[in-house]
Order: structure tokens, then sequence, then C-alpha cells
């Protein structure tokens, strides 16, 4: 039995299917969903979402939000959600670049430096997703 | 009757008026269909969050986070979203006149806020007591720059400033059609709960009171944005078709002017002749 996912930002529906399993960065560490998992609101960390479907495996850098289980549906409400194939390698390490910067430069005010510390942790997840991605091209299994 | 000349200076006026028209109208249809995509995209956002606050409707109560507390009596505070330009036909006109409506039908006191100058202007002429005023947020509002305005309503009700807020916006239904909204924002009311499970059920990670800190201003935000978003398409689509009316009258116009400039050089033509001719005869 398939599960529905829906990945929603404030931006836009990123994703909107039936799936086999999902795998994503909750807040206290990674949470694999089957169906029939038992309801669950998890607030989401910055990192990658797994979505297998049949044979395929499709992936994304998310960044922040929350997510609520039900037995047949996971609903995904982001800050981001970018699909791992359309991240640019080269803009997301100019943010991390900027980020860094930021940090460095020690902002006293503590909105400011909450705010470059969510960038670079935004950054690297974009990063992560999208070179493992480029190392192993696209995921097929089976 | 007016002279050839003044007839003809008129015609120049009004094609130069049409140009404007149609220029206006062409930048507003770009635009719009930006806005409009940027309003449908956030709509499944706004539709999915409200139905996780549906979900979790009986473990929410005052008790839980103090954005559900409900006040029996106080000030209520209107937020009333128009839009900062004018000349998008009677978008704004009838925005602040339902807007009006409900300040006026409600009984205690009441406070408002406005985003955009044309609702500021037309509420102070009605003098309603203004609280704040927040210059529109442009063509493309991110997330991030209502992020003001969250706040200011979400501290004054944390404060007990306010009793309930409620947002006044014309929503966007189709380019043709848009209809003024009074929606509330605090406390917030969970709709409806037509899902089987039991918001006491669901799992919270890391726990309940961690997860509603982070989801309930989140709430709030999300509503604001789409309320702010609607307004853009809105006011975008009814400046297009404001300004579409304003060309085809100004072609209408010229048609019209056209014609009795000709009939005025008919008749000069006319008497000339006539002129003519009686001159040859005495002679």
């Amino acid at each position: 039995m398939p599960i529905r996912l829906e990945i929603v930002t404030p931006e836009k529906r990123a994703y909107s299917d039936d799936v086999d399993a999902v795998i994503l960065p909750g807040s206290e560490g990674e949470l694999g969903i089957l169906p029939h998992h038992a309801p669950l609101l998890s607030m989401l960390g910055a990192g990658e979402l797994r979505v297998r479907k049949g044979a395929t495996e499709e992936s994304f850098a998310i960044v922040g939000g929350f997510v609520q289980v039900r037995p047949d549906r996971v609903v995904v409400m982001a800050e981001t959600a970018d699909l791992a194939a359309e991240i640019d390698l080269e803009k997301a390490q100019e943010a991390r670049r900027e980020a860094e910067r930021a940090l460095e430069a020690g902002f006293v005010e503590s909105a400011d430096l909450a705010q470059a510390r969510a960038a670079l942790q935004a950054a690297l997840a974009r990063l992560r997703v999208a070179e493992r991605r480029h190392r192993e091209g696209p995921h097929r299994r089976g | 009757m007016a002279s050839q000349r003044d007839i003809r200076r008129r015609i120049g006026a009004v094609r130069n008026i049409k140009q404007i028209t149609r220029a206006m109208q062409f930048v507003a249809a770009s635009k719009l269909k930006r806005a409009q995509d940027a309003t449908l995209a956030s709509r499944p956002y706004r539709d999915m969050v409200d139905e996780v606050i549906a979900d979790l409707a009986a473990v929410l109560d005052a008790e839980t986070h103090p954005l559900l507390a409900r006040r029996e009596a106080g000030t209520r505070l209107f937020v009333v979203i128009t839009t900062d330009r004018g000349l998008c036909g009677p978008l704004n006109t009838n925005t602040v006149r339902f807007a009006l409506k409900e300040i006026l039908d409600h009984e205690g006191p009441v406070r408002v806020v406005t985003v955009g100058r044309k609702g500021r202007d037309a509420l102070r002429r009605a003098r309603v007591p203004l609280e704040a005023h927040f210059a529109g947020f442009g063509d493309r509002p991110a997330f991030a720059d209502v992020t003001p305005l969250t706040r200011l309503v979400t501290d004054d009700f944390l404060a007990a400033t306010y009793a309930r807020i409620d947002l006044v916006y014309p929503t966007f239904v189709s380019t043709l059609v848009q209809r003024p909204v009074l929606e509330q924002v605090l406390p917030i009311l969970p709709a409806a709960d037509t899902d089987g499970i039991p918001g006491n059920q669901f799992i919270f990670e890391p726990n309940p009171a961690t997860v509603l800190r982070q989801l309930l201003p989140r709430y709030v935000a999300t509503r604001v944005y789409q309320a702010v978003l609607e307004t853009t398409a809105s006011e975008m689509s009814s400046k297009m078709v404001a300004m579409k009316n304003a060309t085809e009258n100004a072609e209408e116009l010229i048609e019209d002017l056209t014609l009795s400039y000709n009939k005025v050089r008919q008749a000069n033509i006319t008497r000339e002749m006539i002129e003519i001719a009686s001159g040859a005869q005495v002679r």
C-alpha cells in the first residue's frame, strides 16, 4: 500500500505523489516513514529528504519546518525544498561562503547571528544533497 | 460648436491618454502572471498548515499556548490590506467599504492597522482611528517582508492589547473577480477536525510544547503572508481590467471625435463654397 506524500513550502508545492517510503531529517534525527506509521508531528532539521517509489529514489534538500504523519499521508511543510537535480552547486557554495563570512564577522545582534547560522545550515544541507547526487548520478535501485 | 482646431487638439489628447492606459494594461498583465502564480503556489502551504492545526484541535486550548487565548471583552484590531497605488478599478473602494461596515458594526473599542496607502487615506477620511500603517509590500512580496506586520500583530495580542485580530483583504478569485473578506487570525481558531485521529494521539517530537511554540506563530505568519499575496494578485488583475476598459473607452472617444471633426470640416467647406458662389453672383 502506498503512502501519500505532499511537500509544500510557502513559495510552492514541491511534490505530491503516492510513494512507498520517505526518509526525512527530523529535528531529533532521521525518520523513516512507511505506510501505517503512527500519527506523528515533528519539527524538521536541515538535510536530505529521500523519497522511494518503486525502483526509483528521489532526493530533496529541505530546511526547517514541520512534518505531519498520518497512517495514509505524510505532509512536509518546509521552509525550502529543492529537488537534488535542480540545485545549483556553485550558487550553494557561494551561499555557504557568504554565511561563513557573516559568522566570522561576528555580528553582535542575536537575530543576525541566528539568521547567519540558519543560512549556513541551509547551504550545507543543499551542498550535501547536491554533491551526493553528482557522485552517484541519478539513483536507481534493484 | 467647437472649432476644427479644438477638436483636433482633443483627439490628440485622448490619443495620448490611450497610449498611457494601454502601456499600463500591459505592465499589469505581465505582473499579474507572476503575482497570480505566487498566490496560487502558496495556497497549498496555508491549507496544509490549516489542516494540521485542525487535526490538533483536541489538544489546543488557552493553556497550551497564549496565541489560543480567547478573551471575552476587549479591543478588536482590524488589519486592512489595500494597495499603495491607485488606478486599479473599484478594488480599494470595495475593500474599504467592506472594512468600514465591519468596523462600524462592531460595538466596543476598535483599532485599525492599515497596509497600503489607499486604504490609509480612505479610512483617515472616514475618521477611523489608525493605530499603525505599513507601506505596501511591493509587487513581489517575500515571506520575510511581512515579518514586521506579523510580529506587531502577534506581540500586541500576547500583550493582551487586543482581544481579537482580523485581516480584511481582497481575495483573488479570478482575473475578473476579487472579493473582500474578513479573516480572524488571532486567537487561532482551529477548523473542525474532519479526520478520525484525535490530536492527543499524535506523537510530538521533540515534545508538544516545543512543536506548538514553533507551529502556531508560523500559522499566523502564513495567514498574513497569504493575505498580502492575494492583495497583490487582486491589484494586478483589477488594474489590468480597469486599464483595458480605459483603453477601449479612449478608442471609442477618438472615433466619436473624429466623426464630429469631419462634420465640422464638411460644414466649413460647404459654408465657404456658398460664400464664394454668392460673391460671384453679386458681381
